[in-house]
């Protein structure tokens, strides 16, 4: 249920600024592969061409290759719906939809599309999902309550359940810790371990310990000044890029002597 | 040790006026101000004018000279808000009382909701004022009116200033179509009332023919005034829905027209709902664009797209105006101001509505 993900020479887009240049990367399936980078290195806005969600920003565009599995996300006629049922993300700030209950959540994918589900298939796709997110055990007696009334920690989790309830290719997570708790972060890492036993999950991280922690693979990307483009400097196994780093620049970085 | 009964007051409250200070100077200022009102003849409105100058006065000084001049300056502050305040009310609370006293007498007369104005005519007045009979003549006919061209108004403008908005914030971006969209909602946001009324009533007599007067024309004009208040109102209320929801939602495969429907809508429904209730409020009392559409009837008219139909605004308009009996204008006096009343409460209720409604729709939360 997972696939690859491969990118040929992308270069991203807002109007007329290139943000992010010349990417090449083999995204391995059922893998966790983290991406590290100071800030506006166009590490998001990257992540975010994976499943066509960039364009939602006005003016945004992408050149180049995004293969799954061999399939062109960018090929002429692709629909990006189609793409996003195959990838799905969990975002920087946990975002339950406000105006519905837990279990809604969960089958917002289904439910949004209008696609039929039996009640005992609904209940089997949320207890199913709940659980795949670690969050079951703690919500099952009070499904019908709002999202909004979990915890952040919670509440990110329901987002993954929400995602994974779709029963995507690719999972994209967007600093999914960055607003939470140590031990929120902790529940959420380990259950990206679980994740990448039937998902590809790639992640977005500021922190160089989860990187560490949770990734098999890691990215770099860099920025050389204001204005100019992000850049991926170097993938590598994670203990490689860490233990030993082929660039200058991701030595500096992933050291703190980055400046 | 010899034990202290003095109560120590402490060095950090020192040069503080007393808490009751202000009721002492309000108490002072009451006196004085009926003393100095009484010399120069007295009346209500002068004594409170009096008193409060001289409350804001004595307190302001009183504290100047205690506490400093920075409490001074806050008490000062105080008085003048406070008082903005109480001039704000004022003509509230004067027009509220004047139609409560004026109208409930004709509220109260039996058969005033349940009865239209067919076959009162002014022999009947006379005979209520000369002779002490009851006032005859209701206002039905005109509730109905009011109830029928506002659905109407509703039922045009919410579809039409809904989907607007939609397109403003979902679709729009910017584009000069959708600049061009708000820079005329503005626009028609001042027409003056009189002015929608003529178009439609002019629209009507092109396409229709002329003379057309219905209640349906005189929805069309209230459109014309309520179809920017939705637009503006809705779009608000679509702009604060949160980018997180809808990308969300688009992260799940969902599509963007279903992701407004079921996503971005609900979670902005109940400011919507509330919006479109004081639109309703807005226009239910406009008086001129129903007179130039639906004309003035004193009989039950149910029918919206055909004849004249009254409304509770242009029966107070011809009952005031054109009183039944024109030697004997009282009765037509109690039945404006009871339909005053009427017209008052339905606001009211309205505005209740809408909190109402904002409560009902308002996104859940709790554990």
């Amino acid at each position: 249920m997972s696939k690859r993900i491969d990118v040929k020479d992308l270069n991203v887009y807002y109007g007329n600024f290139l943000a992010v240049e010349d990417v090449n990367i083999n995204i391995q399936a059922k893998s966790v592969t983290a991406f590290i980078g100071p800030s506006g290195c166009g590490k998001s806005t990257f992540l975010r061409t994976l499943n066509r969600m960039h364009e939602v920003l006005p003016g945004a565009r992408v050149e180049g290759e995004v293969l799954l599995d061999g399939n062109n996300f960018y090929g002429p006629g692709v629909d990006p719906v189609t793409v996003r049922t195959q990838v799905g993300m969990v975002f920087q700030r946990p975002n339950p939809f406000p105006t519905m209950s837990i279990r809604d959540n969960v089958l917002a994918g289904v439910k949004l599309n209008n696609k039929k589900i039996s009640k005992g298939a609904a209940d089997a796709l949320v207890e199913k999902s709940l659980v795949g997110a670690n969050l079951w055990n703690e919500v099952k007696d009070r499904l019908d309550k709002p999202g909004s009334g979990l915890s952040g920690g919670q509440q990110q989790r329901l987002c993954i359940a929400r995602a994974i309830a779709v029963e995507p290719q690719v999972i994209l997570m967007d600093e999914p810790c960055s607003a939470l708790d140590p031990i929120s972060t902790l529940a959420v890492e380990d259950l990206i371990n679980e994740l990448k036993d039937q998902y590809t999950v790639v992640i977005v991280t500021h922190n160089m310990q989860q990187a560490a922690r949770v990734s098999d693979k890691t990215a770099f990307f860099n920025i050389a000044g204001t204005g100019k483009p992000g850049k991926l400097i170097e993938f590598a196994d994670t203990t490689s890029i860490f233990n030993n780093p082929g660039q200058k620049a991701t030595e500096d970085y992933v050291s703190g002597r980055f400046g | 040790m010899t034990a202290t009964v003095v109560r120590k007051r402490s060095a950090l409250t020192k040069g503080q006026l007393p808490k009751f200070a202000p009721y002492i100077v309000l108490a002072v200022a009451l006196i004085v101000g009926a003393a100095i009102l009484a010399l120069i003849g007295f009346n209500a409105f002068g004594w409170g004018l009096v008193s409060a100058i001289l409350f804001a006065v004595g307190l302001v000084s009183w504290s100047g000279a205690v506490e400093g001049a920075r409490k001074a300056k806050d008490k000062l502050a105080t008085c003048l808000v406070v008082g903005s305040f109480l001039i704000a009310l004022l003509p509230l609370i004067s027009v509220i009382f004047t139609v409560l006293v004026n109208g409930i007498p004709g509220l109260i007369t039996p058969g005033f909701l349940g009865t239209s104005m067919n076959g009162v005519t002014g022999a009947f007045d006379n005979k209520a004022v000369e002779e002490g009979a009851p006032v005859l003549g209701g206002i039905y006919h005109a509730l109905m009116g009011t109830l029928q061209i506002t659905l109407l108004a509703t039922v045009i403008s919410v579809p039409v200033g809904l989907l607007t908005s939609i397109y403003l914030v979902e679709y729009g971006n910017d584009r000069p179509l959708a600049r061009a969209i708000t820079f005329f909602v503005d626009v028609m946001t001042g027409i003056p009332s009189i002015v929608a009324g003529l178009f439609a009533a002019a629209f009507f007599f092109a396409i229709v023919g002329p003379g057309t007067k219905t209640g349906a024309v005189a929805a069309v004009a209230l459109s014309v005034l309520m179809i920017p208040v939705v637009v503006r109102s809705s779009e608000e209320m679509l702009k604060i829905v949160p980018n997180e929801l809808r990308e969300a939602s688009y992260a799940l495969g969902v599509r963007k027209w279903r992701t407004i429907t079921k996503v971005v809508i609900p979670t902005a429904i109940s400011g919507i709902a509330s919006g479109v209730t004081l639109a309703i409020a807005r226009v239910i009392g406009e008086t001129a664009p129903i007179l130039v559409t639906a004309g003035f009837a004193t009989t039950i008219n149910n029918n919206v797209f055909g004849g004249w139909m009254a409304s509770l605004p242009t029966f107070i308009y011809t009952q005031i105006l054109n009183p039944t009996s024109p030697s004997n204008p009282e009765p037509s006096d109690q039945r404006a101001w009871g339909a005053a009343l009427v017209l008052i409460i339905l606001v009211m209720l309205l505005n209740l509505g809408a909190r109402l409604i904002a409560r009902l729709f308002a996104p859940k939360t709790g554990r």
